[in-house]
């Protein structure tokens, strides 16, 4: 029997980012006991990437917006597939989860009389982002970090969970062990809260890190949740697509709020072309307008110009690069030109720190002299773990679940800036849920079941105990397929194929081997990872090849139009069921009457939207 | 395609030598990029931080030829095509394994800071960006140690026993110098995060990947109102007879 060592709180959260670090806040603020797990230090998660800004209607800027707005644009920009009820309270929200961050310490940019300065995003219908430059997330993550440890949460740093653990149908806790040496460790708790983000490391043009390995997914699979939307992949329309070492990583949407324009390689303005005609009056009906517009933005004043079509939803702006590329109007690598080098450069700098540094430095280009190359890359998924709305419990006792990791918020298609605000309004919710729940089980810990701790071990030292595959050269395997049949743009067979291939792959996955001390061994740390990944890798593709018809970010050549009827009204569910995977069509939330004419009355009012 | 000899240093506490890959080179590749190809062909358990890739979170921290680095932005070809490039860990802070270090004495340090404290206030803030410059400067940082890794108080004195190090003297002035702030970290700053041992070399500002002017922005204010609090008579007077609130 191998050592582990033990650790006993009310409630775990796993993950350290934006919607974890407000879960545990919020339990420790409620007085109960928190253990704070994360893969990587504290204040290095996905969080700290995000540059935009955290969407929230303060109306600071346009004295016009308001949480229906908001819920309204949400809405829209899912394609309606979203849960109205996360929708809403997300909406409502966000606005005093932005505020409390700034008594927690955030130094956010100021308007002019000195209150939160909002900026335009795609697919917002008003200046909504609160932001710090283009280094939102840092500011968000560091204000979290600082308040939680403050509180005195205690964390468990370079800590991966491998494992839940249940006592009969209930969470009894998780088992996992430290990066550091491999030491096992098992974790009692009443609650746990997942908050591990995302999936994009099984494609290869991603801007995401090594975490995003569907672990909250993979485990709460595993333990018994379902998995809902996971066709819906964002591929964010700006990644660096050149020199080959920076492929895929984040050119903020902040550029094109701030005006950036994007053109094909014959100096097009191209979107204008791909705006949808039920959002066309929206936008600037031409370059001149669309000059007023970013003019009065610099200047902070207030317009009655519309926006550029740059500001379109990023599910459109990804789809019309790649369009301009296989009609061979792309730029030389592969991408198209997003231009803010005719503003003034001082400007530039102040409001886009991070992006002018990562192209002068990891590029060579200055883009206040020039434009960049620009190309869509793999960034967020909408789906995820199914969650109550207002409790953020899964349909597993005591296993909630916060941030990208949960699905139905954002429906078929995120749009920026809804994130970050995702995180804080259920990382809070998911915090108050566990909270409840640990409570209302009493006083003692459920029970953990020692066979279970043996499986887990057994699973983790499996690959030191054999000969077998490269875990990298397995991970390649799944991108390349994840690339070439699941991408973008999907298709019947292709995906057939790429079903079929992650079968065999998944042999693969079983026979992963590796040599090494079990001490800070990245290569095993992997070979669990990849179990995680898979169990993404096949919800998407299945899901995405079930529903025919294209929505938001889930494009089907062979059924381009969005359907009226059946997936209008249904989510994809992955579960579970013996070895294998199990999909379903569950319907959807049905919004109430009251929510929905408000919806349809604004419509009316607002041609703009 | 050209190949690059990247030596990296292989080991754990009980000690460990440079080992010698060749990473073939392509445009635009980073030093990050060569760990991460050794660990995909040559060495799948090669130890090293990473997160964003993007010089955003600050886990990437080496030194590359001597120069303390964010692997992630330092280019290859910044090296001559026969030089060979030498890849450790932070000299600073006790080896975990291979590139990666325990720097978890910086989380204790940070422990110590007293937080933001702003005065109760139920009214909408009022801030002016002016006002907020200065601090939001500082809180660029991506705790990447590289300052913590540098500096000679901690690098070739170790007194982590004594002294706070530019990181957290950058926290400190953040929050000394939000405008809504009230507490007073001065003693603080004084007798146990012994500001005074920091003689202004300006090393860290150097490594800095944010370009935070450590010293001249953070220190050296920070180091003037100790003064004005302890060593100042005049000052000191007054401030008993007007009062004063910080």
């Amino acid at each position: 029997m191998a050592n582990y060592e033990v650790h006993e709180h009310d409630v775990i959260v796993v993950g350290a980012g934006g919607a974890g670090l407000r879960a545990a806040i919020e339990v420790s603020a409620q007085g109960l006991s928190v253990g704070l797990v994360c893969k990587s230090l504290l204040g290095k998660a996905h969080t700290v990437m995000a540059e935009g800004g955290v969407a929230a209607a303060l109306a600071n800027v346009d004295p016009l917006d308001g949480w229906e707005t908001h819920f309204q644009d949400t809405m829209n920009g899912g394609k309606l597939l979203n849960n109205w009820r996360m929708a809403q309270l997300h909406a409502q929200e966000a606005p005093d989860r932005v505020r409390e961050l700034e008594r927690w310490g955030a130094v956010f940019d100021r308007t002019k009389e000195g209150q939160i300065l909002q900026r335009a995003f795609g697919g917002h219908k008003w200046k909504r982002l609160c932001h710090v430059g283009d280094r939102t997330g840092l500011e968000m993550i560091r204000t979290l970090q600082d308040q939680g440890v403050h509180q005195g949460i205690t964390v468990y740093m370079e800590c991966t969970i491998s494992k839940l653990l249940k006592d009969g149908d209930k969470i009894s806790g998780a088992f996992g062990y430290f990066r550091e040496d491999g030491r096992y460790v098992l974790f009692k708790a009443k609650a746990i809260v997942l908050a591990t983000g995302g999936v994009g490391k099984i494609y290869s043009v991603t801007s995401n890190s090594w975490e995003y390995t569907s672990d909250g997914q993979g485990l709460a699979y595993d333990a018994g949740a379902d998995l809902i939307d996971m066709e819906f992949v964002q591929f964010h329309p700006t990644g660096m697509i050149w020199p080959p070492g920076v492929r895929g990583l984040l050119v903020t949407e902040g550029v094109r709020g701030e005006g950036g324009i994007l053109r094909n390689s014959k100096g097009e303005r191209f979107m204008w072309k791909y705006l949808p005609e039920s959002t066309k009056n929206g936008f600037a009906a031409d370059e001149t307008e669309a000059k007023e517009w970013v003019e009065a933005a610099i200047a902070g004043k207030r317009t009655e110009a519309r926006r550029p079509p740059e500001l379109s939803t990023r599910d459109n702006v990804a789809r019309a690069i790649y369009i301009e590329n296989k009609e061979g109007r792309g730029s030389p690598h592969g991408g198209v030109f997003l231009d803010i080098s005719y503003q003034d450069p001082e400007r530039v700098k102040k409001k886009l720190p991070s992006m002018y540094h990562q192209f002068k430095e990891l590029a060579d280009v200055d883009i206040t002299a020039g434009p960049m190359e620009v190309g869509p890359t793999c960034h967020y998924i909408m789906g995820g773990i199914r969650v109550d709305a207002d409790t953020a419990h899964t349909r597993v006792p005591g296993l909630f679940a916060a941030g990208e990791c949960a699905g139905g918020m954002h429906g078929a298609n995120r749009l920026g800036g809804n994130s970050l605000s995702d995180l804080i309004v259920f990382g809070k919710r998911a915090g108050a849920g566990a909270c409840d729940y640990a409570k209302g089980l009493g006083g003692g810990q459920p029970t953990i079941n020692e066979k279970d701790i043996e499986t887990a071990i057994e699973e983790l030292e499996a690959p030191f105990n054999r000969e077998g595959k490269n875990p990298y050269d397995v991970a390649k395997k799944m991108n390349d397929i994840m690339d070439a049949h699941v991408g973008i743009f999907r298709e019947e067979k292709e995906m057939e194929e790429g079903i079929a291939k992650l079968h065999e792959l998944k042999n693969d996955i079983a026979a992963v081997a590796i040599k090494g001390s079990k001490a800070f061994n990245p290569g095993w740390h992997l070979c669990r990872d990849l179990k995680n990944m898979m169990i993404a890798a096949e919800a998407i593709a299945r899901s995405a090849h079930a529903r025919q018809e294209s929505r938001g970010a889930h494009s089907r050549l062979d059924f381009t139009e969005t359907d009226k009827g059946k997936w209008n009204e249904v989510n994809s569910s992955c579960s579970k069921e013996g070895d294998g995977m199990k999909l379903e069509h569950t319907p959807l939330p049905v919004m109430p009457a009251d929510l929905k004419k408000l919806f349809e009355e604004k419509k009316k009012e607002s041609p703009n939207a | 395609m050209r190949k690059a000899k990247l030596n990296v240093y292989r080991g754990d506490k009980n000690g460990g030598e440079f080992k010698q890959y060749e990473v073939p080179v392509e445009e635009g590749m980073v030093v990050l990029d060569a760990i991460h190809y050794i660990q995909a062909h040559d060495a799948p358990d090669l130890a090293v931080r990473w997160n964003c890739k993007a010089a955003k979170c600050g886990s990437c921290s080496a030194e590359v030829n001597g120069m303390p680095s964010l692997m992630c932005k330092t280019r290859m070809d910044r090296f001559g095509d026969d030089e060979e490039i030498k890849v450790q860990p932070l000299k600073t802070f006790p080896i975990i394994k291979d590139l990666v270090t325990d720097v978890s004495w910086n989380y204790e340090v940070n422990k110590k800071i007293k937080g933001f404290s702003p005065a109760p206030d139920e009214k909408e803030w009022v801030i002016h960006q002016e006002d907020i410059d200065r601090v939001q400067e500082f809180r660029k940082c991506i705790e990447c140690f590289l300052c913590q890794d540098v500096c000679h108080v901690l690098r070739d004195h170790d007194r982590k026993d004594a002294f706070m190090g530019p990181r957290f003297l950058v926290r400190t002035a953040g929050l000394d110098m939000h405008p809504k702030d009230t507490a007073n970290r001065m003693k603080y700053l004084k007798d146990e995060g012994h500001i005074g041992m920091c003689n202004i070399t300006k090393c860290c500002t150097e490594v800095c990947p944010e370009d935070i002017h450590i010293t001249d922005n953070a220190i050296i204010p920070l180091k003037e109102r100790v003064v004005d609090e302890f060593y100042d008579p005049i000052g000191k007077f007054i401030k008993k007879v007007l009062g004063s609130n910080k």
